[in-house]
C-alpha cells in the first residue's frame, strides 16, 4: 500500500507544481469547445440535432482526459531518460505496485483535468440534466483516465526514448479521439467507421459521459460500464506485465 | 574478513555481442573497491547485474549472502546506489526524495526522519531540504543521491562514476564523505571511475575490466609493480591498450540502441 501511495502522491505533486502544464493542456480543449462548438453549432441545430454544445462538451471532457492520461503514462520514458526509473527499479518493492500507484496517480491527475474542462464547458453554455448524475460522470472519467494511463504506461515500457512519441500521437491518440464519437453522433455513419468506433474503448467512455450528463446514450450505460471496466482490467494487466519486464 | 560480493563466471550478451564474458572477482567486507575499465568495457553491465537491474545469461553472484536472481528484494535492501546519471526526481524537494525512498524501503517514520536529518546534515544539504531539486547544482544533486542511497543502512554502496563532471573541490568533498562513512558505518564501497589518481588514493583493492573480461586484480601498488609503471594511469593504459574505445564502441552502441527502441 505504501508503495502505491508514494507513486500516487508523486504524480499528484508533480502535476500541482507545474502550473504551466495545467494551463497549457487546457488550451486545446478550450479551443475545440469554442471553435467546434460555436462553429458547427448552427449546422447541427439545422440538421435537427439540437444544441451542439450539449453534445460536444462530454466529448471534449473525454478528449482532455485521453490526452492527459496517455501522456502521464508515457512519462515513464521520461523517468527512464532522466534516471528516476532506476531508483524505483532497484527499490525492494514489487513492480506491480509501482505500476498501479503510478497509473492511479496519472489517472487522478487526468480526472482533475477533466473536471476543470467540465467547469469551463459550463461557462461555454453546457448544462447537465441534473447535478445528481455528476458522480456517475466522474466514475466514467476515472475509468477513461485509468484505461489510457495504463495504455500509455504499456507503450512507454516498450520504448527506449521519446523518438516514437510523434508516432503515438498521430497513430494512436488522434485516431482514438476522432473515431470515438466525441465530435459527431454515431447514427447513420458509413459501416467501416461505425465498426471502428465500436471497437474503440473511448467511444464507450464518451457515450457513458453523455449518458450521465445529458441522458442520451448510443450503446446504453450498462454496456458502457461493462466494456470500459473490462478493458481497464485487461490493460492494467498488460501494462503491469510490460512494466515489470523493463530492463535498463 | 568475509566476502560481501562474490562473482563467478558471469556472462551477459546483447544481440550476440558479449558485453560481460566469464567475469569473476570478489569484494571483502568493509573495503573500498574500485572497478575500472575503458568506456564500453562492461562495467555498467556488471553493476546492473549485481544490482538486480539485469539478469545474467550465466554465472553466479552472491551479494551480502543473497542471490540477486532468486532473492532480488533481499539484495536490494543490502545495497544503496548512486547511478552514473542523476536519478533523483527534480520536481520534488530534497526532503520528499528522501521520504519516498525511505517509505519504499519500509523504514519506520521515526527512524526515517532521524536518519534523513543526520544524512542531510552530513552532506550539508539540511538547510536546503525544502527546495526543489531542480534548483540544485550538479554537486548538490550528487550529494543528495549519496545521502538517499545511505538512508536504508545498506551494507554496500555502489557509486557509478560518482565524481564525473564535478570540479576538484566537490570531488574531494564527496570522497571525504564516502571515506568517513566507510570508517564509521563499516560500509563496503564499490565504485567505478575514469580518474585513476582517485582510484589510487581511495581504493583498497581494484579490478580492471576490458572487452568484457577481467584483465587485472589486486592493489594499486600490486598493479604498478606487475606492469612496471610509475602510476596507476600508466598501468591502466598498459593493461587496456591505447585505442580510444568510444569511437570503436559507437556504431555498436547505435545499433544496440536502434534495436532497443522497438525491443520486444
Amino acid at each position: 500500500m505504501k508503495t502505491i501511495y508514494v507513486m500516487w502522491i508523486r504524480q499528484l505533486k508533480r502535476y500541482l507544481r507545474s502550473r504551466a502544464r495545467i494551463i497549457g493542456s487546457l488550451g486545446q480543449p478550450i479551443l475545440f469547445l469554442i471553435a467546434l462548438g460555436f462553429g458547427f453549432g448552427p449546422i447541427y441545430q439545422k440538421a435537427g440535432g439540437g444544441d451542439y454544445i450539449q453534445f460536444l462538451a462530454p466529448g471534449i471532457i473525454a478528449m482532455s482526459i485521453l490526452f492527459t492520461a496517455t501522456f502521464t503514462g508515457i512519462e515513464v520514458i521520461w523517468d527512464r531518460q532522466f534516471g528516476f526509473l532506476k531508483e524505483i527499479l532497484v527499490a525492494p518493492v514489487s513492480r506491480m505496485k509501482i505500476m498501479i500507484g503510478r497509473t492511479l496517480g496519472g489517472a487522478t491527475v487526468a480526472v482533475m483535468q477533466g473536471i476543470i474542462v467540465m467547469l469551463i464547458s459550463l461557462i461555454a453554455g453546457f448544462r447537465p440534466n441534473s447535478t445528481y448524475t455528476i458522480p456517475l460522470a466522474i466514475l466514467f472519467m476515472a475509468l477513461i483516465a485509468t484505461l489510457f494511463t495504463a495504455i500509455g504506461t504499456a507503450i512507454a515500457s516498450l520504448l527506449e526514448d521519446m523518438h516514437g512519441f510523434q508516432l503515438i500521437v498521430n497513430f494512436f491518440i488522434m485516431p482514438v479521439f476522432f473515431l470515438s464519437g466525441a465530435l459527431f453522433p454515431f447514427d447513420g455513419l458509413p459501416k467501416g467507421i461505425a465498426l471502428i468506433a465500436k471497437v474503440n474503448p473511448l467511444a464507450y467512455g464518451v457515450d457513458g459521459l453523455r449518458a450521465s450528463f445529458i441522458g442520451a446514450s448510443h450503446f446504453g450505460i450498462g454496456l458502457d460500464l461493462i466494456v470500459l471496466g473490462s478493458v481497464v482490467a485487461v490493460f492494467l494487466a498488460i501494462g503491469a506485465y510490460l512494466f515489470s519486464k523493463i530492463q535498463i | 574478513m568475509g566476502k560481501i560480493i562474490e562473482v563467478k563466471g558471469l556472462c551477459k550478451s546483447f544481440d550476440g555481442i558479449k558485453a560481460v564474458n566469464d567475469v569473476s572477482f570478489s569484494v571483502t567486507k568493509g573495503e573500498i573497491f574500485a572497478f575500472l575499465g575503458p568506456n564500453g568495457a562492461g562495467k555498467s553491465t556488471t553493476i546492473k547485474m549485481l544490482t538486480t537491474l539485469l539478469k545474467p545469461d550465466s554465472g553466479k553472484i552472491v551479494m551480502n549472502s543473497f542471490n540477486p536472481a532468486s532473492e532480488p528484494n533481499l539484495v536490494r535492501k543490502s545495497f544503496g546506489i548512486v547511478f552514473q546519471d542523476p536519478s533523483i526526481d527534480d520536481e520534488l524537494t530534497a526532503m520528499e526524495n528522501m521520504e519516498y525512498h525511505g517509505i519504499m524501503y519500509s523504514i519506520q517514520k521515526k527512524t526515517r526522519r532521524a536518519r534523513t536529518e543526520e544524512l542531510l546534515r552530513m552532506v550539508e544539504l539540511w538547510d536546503r531540504k525544502d527546495d526543489l531539486v531542480k534548483h540544485f547544482s550538479g554537486g548538490m544533486k550528487r550529494r543528495l543521491e549519496i545521502a538517499r542511497g545511505l538512508l536504508h543502512h545498506p551494507k554496500i554502496l555502489f557509486l557509478d562514476e560518482p565524481t564525473t563532471g564535478l570540479d576538484p573541490q566537490t570531488r574531494n568533498h564527496i570522497w571525504e564523505h564516502i571515506k568517513k562513512l566507510n570508517k564509521k558505518e563499516r560500509i563496503t564501497v564499490f565504485f567505478t571511475t575514469h580518474y585513476m589518481e582517485e582510484a589510487e588514493q581511495v581504493a583498497n583493492n581494484l579490478a580492471v575490466i576490458d572487452h568484457g573480461k577481467i584483465v587485472a586484480k589486486g592493489t594499486a601498488d600490486g598493479l604498478k609493480r606487475k606492469t612496471k609503471s610509475g602510476s596507476l594511469e600508466k598501468a591502466f593504459i598498459k593493461l587496456t591498450g591505447r585505442d580510444i574505445r568510444a569511437e570503436e564502441a559507437k556504431p555498436i552502441d547505435n545499433l544496440r540502441m536502434r534495436a532497443r527502441v522497438w525491443r520486444r
